[in-house]
């Protein structure tokens, strides 16, 4: 049926773009990426970082990325049409995106754009057109843009045993040249490992020849992998028997655990420093898990759980004015005492946040419960509870935990006794999710009134999701206090709240390894690439809107979703015409003088 | 049938306390006397100001709700992006000289710019970050709503840099206008003008224009005015400039009355705009400019009138307590608001 005659389908078929205008297109939006990172001042900040000391910096590699990203995508898009006719679209593309950057780059020298634009410093200026002026410099970015798309699109199009290679063996020295400072630190045991280091390394970072040495050695890796290694393995493999093939896996499993828990020790304690708010923010991750991934409840309050896990440590254990111990006849407490009865108080301060919110659903959800969050906040900073809980001054001096005569001061201490609480919280949030309850919570997401209908209680079922996502975060806050030792009303903002849910969406909603890869992504490297820390939230924003577009059952969706996914596919436009109509009658309007 | 549970105990305790607290403050304060009629009126004034910015904003989320069913969580920070652009050119005036030379012209070009800036802002959400969402339900798009808010203030702290920045304080604003022995400041009596005029004007749009009527039809049923023949999508992004237009005028009114702007400014008077505009009844403008107001008298009459009494400490810290309180008694006994319809409840 041609479009013409069916008029449903018109506007669904586009023609098909040239590829001239598709790279027209492409340029335009990686132009503007790179416009963007610039002026947000992304790109200055990273400019400051090397991969290769004296060749290339993060900066450099940002730009040649989206260079190489335009000529790709238009190569991708146009797969089937072979090298030669993309050639030039490439070229337009990657020239394109230079073409932007460099009217940037023009109009920086020409107008006083830094009294707006903080970030737009002349040695930014400087960078883009290569110390050059006005009319080389541009032209020459403009250059390296088209040339470098060329690359990408005669990257993407080369044969999978070339490209394979060249990525590993580039990615290697992008992660061996980004987190140097980490790589020489683990590197100091040992005379050969030194030596290696020193043979790699400068002390500001990968020496030319050392990245010359790790990309070849990456890539003759990956080539010796792909075309012969990965197959003996893989026969090696369905030799053994069913068993041997379990014990071969879990051998795997056990490989990766000791790795995790013997990790810090190696690396030091800021690795341990990092690792621990990682484990914290799984704990988080697995209790918001419960209400939003498993029963549907988007709580945007869910730091005031992760609060008063922490003021209930602090008030039961701390030395100071503010501590119970100090006014009242209870004793002070050890962390080991404090930490149950902080979970419990979470648990009930849950239930206690539940049950208002019990009727309200969906988005107004949303809003309510962020709107408790921050009533918690506002009441604990003012100076109406501050002789209770310190108000904006906090309490200090709260004590490290100990066992024994030994204490847990060092980062990599606190990071076992996360590992130790995330692990024991994993276990039960696995068996919760199989459990009746879990299935209850899965029917409420589904769908609140047929859930009802099938006889499980709403109210109990949903407070229980409330009380246990918040025993979570108790736990999580209760730690986190030992951890700074002192907390302060302005440690429990709303940002917490989104970045943990921001970590559930990107690992995958519902899913329990979601919930780590998502923390390791959003917390973790942010915090290893410490100046992005600035910039860490507009990744997150980015990021939910991203995921939400493109993959929104995240990095590692769970089986349940994975399925139900896989069957709806193609029926993930959910047909609301009915919905509509079903509401229709009782929708009110954007002005009551609409209705006859 | 209907026992009394738990659950029904804890909400009539809350309902109970609330009362208690209002009934007693009040006693309270009006017995100690703290607080002349100079005061109470200034506190009144004060309110109605910053209420009729609310209100601006709080017909964003309405009208946005009304087409979309969309909680557009971004709409405070559009109104940041208004006051923002509005800062540049006030600046940029102030250093000139021309915003005290010729005010009138000066603050119509900061208008103008915010109004421009935020209604651009505005369909460019809705086209990149929204538009793809039109047709799916659950928790996806308001997730990606808060992802735009993100995205917005983190986009404007990078680029224009996370401090305060103070907004030009020209004298004639700082003028009073004095009648019987009360005062009105310049600036309050101007935002609440600014503001009672544009929503004049959006009411007339909204219920005199062909685009009103076709936005009052789509909000109705979207499918049935499609069959009409209304370009849907036309409507949506008629409907997200509209309330870009307000959200940029509130910003500047804001930023006046408060004299500062940073990146996240936007983000607690949109919280509380969404308030107001499901006090009113979310989908029904008039609502919205009715809930706009009474949140501001109360959020600004309240911390003297109830806390003071029961004897809080420093109770204008409280001030976004009082507000968030409201929000949720609304959310949870009464979703559907004051002029709304029995809608809220059924699809919340």
């Amino acid at each position: 049926m041609s479009p013409a005659t069916s008029p449903a389908n018109y506007r669904r078929q586009r023609r098909e773009r040239s590829p001239l205008e598709l790279a027209l297109g492409v340029g335009l939006i990686f132009g503007v990426i790179a416009v963007y990172i610039a002026v947000v001042g992304i790109l200055p900040l990273i400019e400051a970082r090397w991969i290769v000391v004296g060749v290339v910096s993060l900066g450099d590699a940002a730009l040649i990325t989206i260079a190489l990203g335009a000529g790709a995508t238009v190569a991708w898009r146009r797969a089937s049409q072979g090298f030669l006719p993309l050639a030039l679209p490439s070229l337009v593309a990657g020239g394109i995106a230079g073409l932007l950057l460099a009217l940037l780059a023009v109009a920086m020298q020409f107008l006083e754009l830094r009294q707006i634009f903080i970030s737009l410093s002349p040695a930014l200026l400087g960078t883009l057109t290569f110390g050059l002026d006005v009319p080389l410099g541009p032209a020459i970015l403009v250059g390296a843009g088209a040339a470098i798309g060329l690359l990408g699109a005669a990257l993407t199009l080369a044969p999978s045993a070339i490209r394979r290679p060249v990525i590993v063996g580039l990615a290697f020295v992008l992660v061996f040249g980004v987190f140097q400072e980490l790589i020489q630190i683990m590197m100091q045991f040992g005379e050969l490992v030194g030596d290696l280091r020193e043979a790699l390394y400068t002390w500001e970072g990968l020496s030319p020849e050392g990245a010359a040495v790790i990309f070849v050695v990456a890539a003759g890796g990956a080539a010796l992998w792909t075309t012969t290694l990965r197959r003996r393995v893989e026969t090696l493999f369905a030799r053994l028997t069913p068993s041997q093939q379990g014990y071969a896996r879990a051998a795997k499993v056990i490989l990766g655990v000791l790795l995790l828990v013997l990790f810090p020790v190696v690396a030091g304690s800021y690795i341990g420093q990092v690792m621990m708010l990682v484990g914290l923010y799984i704990l988080m991750g697995m209790g918001l898990n419960l209400e939003v991934g498993l029963a549907g409840l988007l709580d945007l309050g869910f730091v005031a759980f992760f609060a008063v896990g922490a003021y209930v440590t602090a008030l039961l254990t701390a030395d100071s004015p503010h501590a119970l111990a100090s006014y009242t006849a209870l004793p002070s407490l050890s962390y080991w005492a404090a930490m149950p009865i902080a979970v419990l108080c979470s648990i009930i301060v849950g239930v206690l946040f539940g049950i208002p919110v019990l009727g309200v659903r969906g988005d107004y959800l949303a809003v309510a419960t962020m709107g408790l969050g921050e009533i918690v906040r506002v009441i604990v900073q003012s100076d109406m509870a501050a002789p209770l809980l310190g108000g904006a001054q906090g309490i200090l001096q709260i004590p490290k935990p100990r066992i024994g005569g030994f204490e847990l001061a060092d980062p990599v201490d606190l990071f076992y006794l996360t590992l130790a609480a995330s692990a024991v919280a994993a276990y039960f949030a696995w068996r919760l999710e199989n459990s009746r309850l879990g299935r209850a919570w899965m029917a409420v997401r589904d769908d609140e009134d047929v859930a009802q209908a099938l006889g499980i209680n709403l109210v109990k079922v949903k407070l229980l999701a409330y009380g246990l996502g918040a025993a979570f975060a108790g736990l999580a806050g209760s730690i986190f206090a030992v951890m700074l030792t002192s907390i302060y009303p302005s440690s429990f903002q709303l940002l917490i709240s989104i970045n943990v849910l921001a970590l559930i969406i990107v690992g995958g909603m519902g899913s329990l390894p979601g919930v780590a890869v998502g923390a390791v992504a959003l917390i973790g490297l942010p915090e290893l690439l410490r100046e992005f820390g600035e910039f860490r939230f507009l990744f997150y924003g980015a990021a939910l809107i991203i995921m939400m577009r493109i993959k929104p059952e995240g990095l590692w969706p769970s089986a349940t979703r994975r399925r139900e996914l896989r069957a709806a596919a193609g029926e993930e436009i959910v047909d609301e015409a009915p919905t509509e109509a079903a509401f229709a009658g009782t929708s009110s309007s954007v002005a009551p003088g609409a209705r006859p | 049938m209907s026992r009394f549970t738990f659950v029904d105990v804890v909400l009539w305790g809350l309902r109970i306390g609330v009362v208690i607290v209002v009934v007693g403050g009040t006693v309270g304060t009006l017995i100690k006397g703290r607080y002349g009629a100079a005061q109470w009126f200034d506190f009144l004034v004060f309110g109605i100001t910053i209420g009729s910015v609310y209100a601006l904003v709080a017909l964003g989320y309405t009208m946005v709700y009304g087409v979309l069913r969309l909680i557009n969580f971004a709409h405070g920070d559009i109104m940041m992006t208004g006051a923002f652009s509005g800062y540049f050119v006030a600046s940029h005036f102030a250093e000139t000289g021309l915003l005290d030379r010729n005010p009138v012209i000066a603050m119509a070009g900061i208008l103008a710019v915010a109004v421009l800036t935020s209604t651009s802002i505005a369909v460019l959400t809705e086209r990149l970050a929204y538009r793809p969402f039109r047709h799916v339900r659950g928790l996806a798009p308001l997730i990606c709503a808060i992802g735009v808010s993100f995205f917005l203030e983190q986009t404007f702290r990078g680029s224009f840099g996370s401090g305060i920045r103070a907004y030009p304080d020209p004298q004639w604003q700082k003028e009073v206008i004095s009648a019987f022995g009360f005062g009105v400041p310049l600036v309050e009596a101007l935002v609440v003008a600014a503001a009672f005029v544009s929503m004049l004007v959006l009411y007339l749009i909204v219920q005199r224009t062909r685009m009103g009527t076709a936005m009052r039809a789509v909000s109705e049923d979207t499918d049935a005015a499609a069959l009409m023949g209304i370009d849907v999508n036309k409507v949506v992004v008629f409907t997200f400039a509209l309330g870009g237009a307000m959200a940029g005028i509130a910003g500047v009114c804001y930023a006046f009355v408060f004299k500062q702007v940073y990146f996240f400014m936007g983000f607690t008077p949109g919280i509380k705009a969404f308030g107001a505009a499901v006090l009113g009844g979310i989908g029904s403008v008039p609502g919205a400019m009715l809930g706009g107001l009474f949140l501001g008298i109360v959020e600004s009459v309240g911390p003297a009138l109830f806390l003071d009494g029961i004897g809080i400490p420093a109770p204008y810290q409280l001030r976004d307590l009082i507000a968030f309180t409201l929000l949720i008694m609304v959310l949870i006994f009464r979703p559907h608001g004051i002029l709304g319809e029995r809608m809220a409840k059924k699809r919340a």
